[in-house]
């Protein structure tokens, strides 16, 4: 099985919030949630970088180690998904996660921040694939289940494959990081594969 | 030079067209590729300087905008290996030495046996405040325990649904009985404050280990220095846990006061899972003392009033001032001034 990883080039980033809006759309992602996001560093200044940045379903995941009820567990694709389900919206995987993945449907006081909902590199959750369970429901403010699950349909995550310049690619880790390798060679320059070192302890050489 | 006609400003525009033109050439040969680079940001530059990368971004919730801070790990390094040596030698310490201490010691009898003449030590108000903290305080603790060491000691045993109901329930009633708690770590505070002062008694009753150690039984007021130390530890370490406990539970409220951004909540969490381990421990040795490991004791928590000869055992002052006041009841014998 493939090592599915994301992979986000900022130099080719134009902060055009596709991918957040795709993903939005995509899984029916309600207000205040926000699987993906967009974030422009020195904005303004010479040498701004964007980065597109999500759950980077790390290499021996934080947010699993962290979780109180073990409610996590990574799929063969190397994906890291959770079950609604178990969660008890306690909070310690957004302290524990490197990139501000998990989400929660309420702003959070009193131990009520509900279920922690994060990107699922468009696989689903627990629940058998593509079915209305692992879909879950959206309509009356209710947020259940993981949205679609576009890898169980043989199709790679939503967000990078409408990424306008491939900033945002995402499928087997080597061969995401050789299409990033040869990018490089060929116009001399990176600022690196933001979030590898902390995500997979790797980074691509450049 | 503002009235320069026409052909001069033309001729002089031609001059410096020409200078430019020929200027070029001279200066250094255009690179072959232009490196847009050459002032970007780098990841790895910036979290050595900074440790978390910042940005700007277009959602209205600024923690969006920080996209790595590497410091979670440090975090799991401490809650899943840290915190549990922590709690593990605390406790498990605590209880190996109390269990020792029992089968060397034994009950602290009452010499002499009861006398039958009682005196008040707590008032029912005293009471129900002790007793709501201590029962909120049980709660707490067990539910805060299942949160560090639940899942490698109840989720094999229960299952993972039934572990995640139980954890739910747990993780409710921590959040809810911390009100109660508090405000008897408050009401504690309050009205046993005057006696919890360290005093010139309470260095010798250290210096003779409080009787612990040998049979000798150093004077003491109404509260002696272990009395005392568990008050402080209570207080504090209530005070503690309460404030790093709604940090945690208000997240985003206390932003006037506290950084309550990722580190921000990180350290809260660090402060009470410690305050936590650390109180249960010491209340393991003070529910020993007041059960099992002296007799007599129990009921001044209990039904509130305690035995003169314990009294004069374990609070020789505390008894002379109480006699002195007339308030040992009971035996039929005049109190001894």
């Amino acid at each position: 099985m493939a090592r599915m990883k994301f992979l986000c080039d900022a130099d080719r980033c134009i902060e055009c919030n596709a991918c957040v809006t795709a993903c939005k759309n995509e899984h029916d992602v309600p207000w205040g949630i926000n699987r993906r996001r967009v974030v422009t560093i020195n904005d303004g200044r010479p040498g701004e970088r964007s980065v597109s940045m999500a759950c980077m379903h790390c290499t021996d995941a934080p947010c699993a180690a962290v979780c109180p009820v073990n409610c996590f567990y990574t799929t063969a694709d190397g994906v890291v998904l959770h079950s609604k389900d178990l969660c008890i919206g306690c909070g310690y995987c957004f302290y524990a996660c490197p990139f501000g993945a998990p989400q929660y449907p309420r702003v959070g006081n009193f131990g009520s921040r509900g279920k922690m909902d994060k990107c699922t590199y468009c696989a689903g959750g627990p629940e058998p694939d593509l079915t209305p369970a692992e879909y879950g429901k959206r309509d009356n403010g209710q947020f259940t289940g993981y949205g679609s699950n576009r890898l169980a349909e043989g199709k790679l995550p939503l967000c990078a494959e409408m990424c306008s310049t491939k900033s945002l690619l995402a499928g087997d880790g080597e061969i995401i990081a050789q299409i990033y390798k040869e990018r490089v060679v060929r116009r001399g320059y990176t600022s690196g594969a933001w979030g590898w070192q902390t995500a997979y302890r790797e980074t691509i050489a450049s | 030079m503002a009235m320069m006609r026409a052909p001069v400003r033309f001729l002089a525009a031609l001059m410096l067209l020409l200078v430019v033109a020929f200027a070029v050439p001279a200066q250094a040969q255009q690179p072959t590729s232009v490196n847009p680079q050459a002032q970007s940001v780098k990841e790895q530059e910036l979290l050595k300087e900074l440790k978390k990368i910042q940005g700007r971004g277009t959602l209205p919730d600024a923690r969006s905008e920080v996209i790595e801070q590497p410091a979670g790990r440090d975090w799991r390094q401490f809650h899943q290996v840290t915190l549990r040596w922590i709690g593990a030698i605390a406790i498990l310490g605590m209880l190996a030495l109390l269990v020792v201490f029992y089968l060397v010691r034994g009950m602290v009898r009452i010499e002499g046996g009861r006398s039958g003449r009682t005196l008040v030590r707590f008032n029912a108000f005293e009471r129900f405040v002790h007793w709501m903290t201590a029962s909120c305080f049980v709660i707490l603790a067990l539910s805060g325990l299942n949160v560090t060491f639940g899942k490698e000691l109840l989720l094999p045993l229960m299952g993972a649904d039934a572990f995640a109901n139980w954890s739910q329930w747990a993780k409710y009633m921590h959040n809810y009985l911390s009100f109660p708690f508090t405000l008897g770590v408050v009401l504690m505070f309050l009205m046993w404050i005057a006696w919890n002062f360290p005093s010139a008694v309470d260095f010798r009753w250290l210096k003779e280990g409080g009787g612990i150690i040998g049979n000798a039984h150093p004077p003491a007021r109404r509260f002696n220095a272990g009395q005392k130390m568990i008050y402080w530890v209570v207080v504090l370490g209530g005070g503690a846990a309460a404030v790093t406990g709604y940090l945690l539970m208000f997240p985003f409220y206390a932003t006037p006061f506290y950084t309550t951004d990722v580190a921000g909540m990180q350290l809260a969490q660090m402060v009470h899972a410690i305050v936590g381990v650390v109180f249960i421990a010491v209340m393991l040795a003070h529910i020993y003392i007041g059960t099992i490991g002296m007799q007599g004791a129990f009921e001044a928590m209990g039904k509130g009033e305690v035995d003169v000869n314990w009294a004069q055992q374990h609070h020789s002052l505390w008894l002379e001032k109480e006699a002195g006041k007339g308030h040992v009841r009971g035996g039929g014998v005049a109190p001894a001034e």
